[in-house]
């Protein structure tokens, strides 16, 4: 039996891969981010990480995109995949 | 000579491959790469069908018609108000979760559409099957499997063009139900917003749009009534 284990997408490390359980913000920014595919359940691979953190490029629903940390601090996701 | 002359529009998320297909229809050599976001002006151009021409309006790729960018309101603006004839959503066929998002949002905007499946060649070769009867029958309106870059469908989905425009094809373009609180609400102003606003913008989709705050919709179409000299 493997614990799950829930992070946010901002402390993903590269080559992570996590599946999408909560976004936590509304509004413009909510539907803005589901629009682009991070919905409930949606898988997420860390692809690229800046020097310094921010922005992060993910890889989403076969497309890659860059989060800034307001954005990735604010999805969680069940770490499925540890990319080390 | 005396061709009847319609306007059909592509819309799309970025890269599903709408200027390949404009291209390829067309006949034009408009630019096209492999990044997100790159058609920024409208190109134009014509493809001949029976007795009619279809003037294909290329949209650039969003991944939603809220208005959070320039090229998301150029793209919601000429759906809302040029009113094409048809609209094409063209799709990922390996990505149609996310990007059958932005085909509810287009149908809530507007009847006639077609939903193009395109990429079944790599859908294909990844072990995707697409059901497109089924999904046909729970969106109301014609599904098709396409592939712009090898040229396959396009008979068909010319013949489906001409069957809308003709009115051999009637499309009821599936409309999302929201929560009853919310269904309330839109049956309250879309009456009222319909006497304000007559048949040119579906009212329904404009009440949503108010209860969702878009201030920048309503700027729109005010701007757009002054224009008309309708207000
Ligand atoms: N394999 C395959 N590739 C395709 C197909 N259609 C388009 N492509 C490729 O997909 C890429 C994107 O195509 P475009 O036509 O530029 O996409 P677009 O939707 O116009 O992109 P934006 O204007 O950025 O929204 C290009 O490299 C095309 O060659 C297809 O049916 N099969
Ligand atoms: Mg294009």
């Amino acid at each position: 039996m493997t614990r799950t284990k829930i992070i946010k997408l901002v402390d993903g490390e590269k080559g992570d891969i996590i599946k999408i359980t909560a976004l936590l913000l509304d509004g413009v920014m909510r539907r803005r981010l589901l629009d682009l595919g991070f919905v409930n359940g949606a898988f997420v691979e860390v692809a690229q990480k800046s020097p310094l953190g921010d922005p992060i490029a993910f890889r989403v629903s076969r497309t890659t995109i860059a989060l800034r940390k307001e954005e990735s601090g604010k999805i969680e996701g069940e770490l499925i995949i540890n990319g080390e | 000579m005396g061709n009847e002359y319609y306007r059909i529009a592509l819309v799309g998320n970025p890269n599903t491959g709408k200027s390949t297909l404009f291209n390829a229809l067309t006949g034009l050599r408009q630019h096209t790469g492999n990044w997100a976001g790159k058609t920024v002006s409208l190109a134009q151009g014509s493809v001949d069908f029976k007795n009619k021409t279809f003037q294909l309006i290329d949209l650039p790729g969003t991944y939603s018609l809220f208005s959070n960018s320039k090229d998301e309101e150029v793209a919601r603006n000429y759906i809302a108000f040029e009113k094409p004839d048809v609209t094409l959503v063209v799709l990922d066929a390996t990505s149609l979760e996310r990007n059958f998002n932005l085909a509810l949002q287009v149908m809530e905007m507007t009847t006639n559409v077609i939903i193009c499946i395109n990429l079944i060649d790599i859908a294909e070769k990844q072990g995707i099957e697409i059901h497109e009867k089924r999904l046909m029958n729970l969106m109301g309106v014609p599904v098709l499997k396409i592939s712009a870059r090898n040229k396959l469908g396009f008979p068909m989905l010319l013949d489906t063009i001409d069957r809308i425009v003709n009115g051999d094809i009637k499309c009821q373009s599936f409309q999302l139900k929201y929560p009853e609180e919310i269904e309330k609400k839109i049956l309250k102003i879309e009456q009222q917003i319909h006497e304000i606003i007559g048949d040119t913008v579906s009212a329904r989709w404009v009440a949503l749009r108010i209860l969702d705050g878009d201030e920048s919709l309503i700027n729109e179409i005010t701007k757009q009534f002054k224009l008309r000299g309708d207000y």
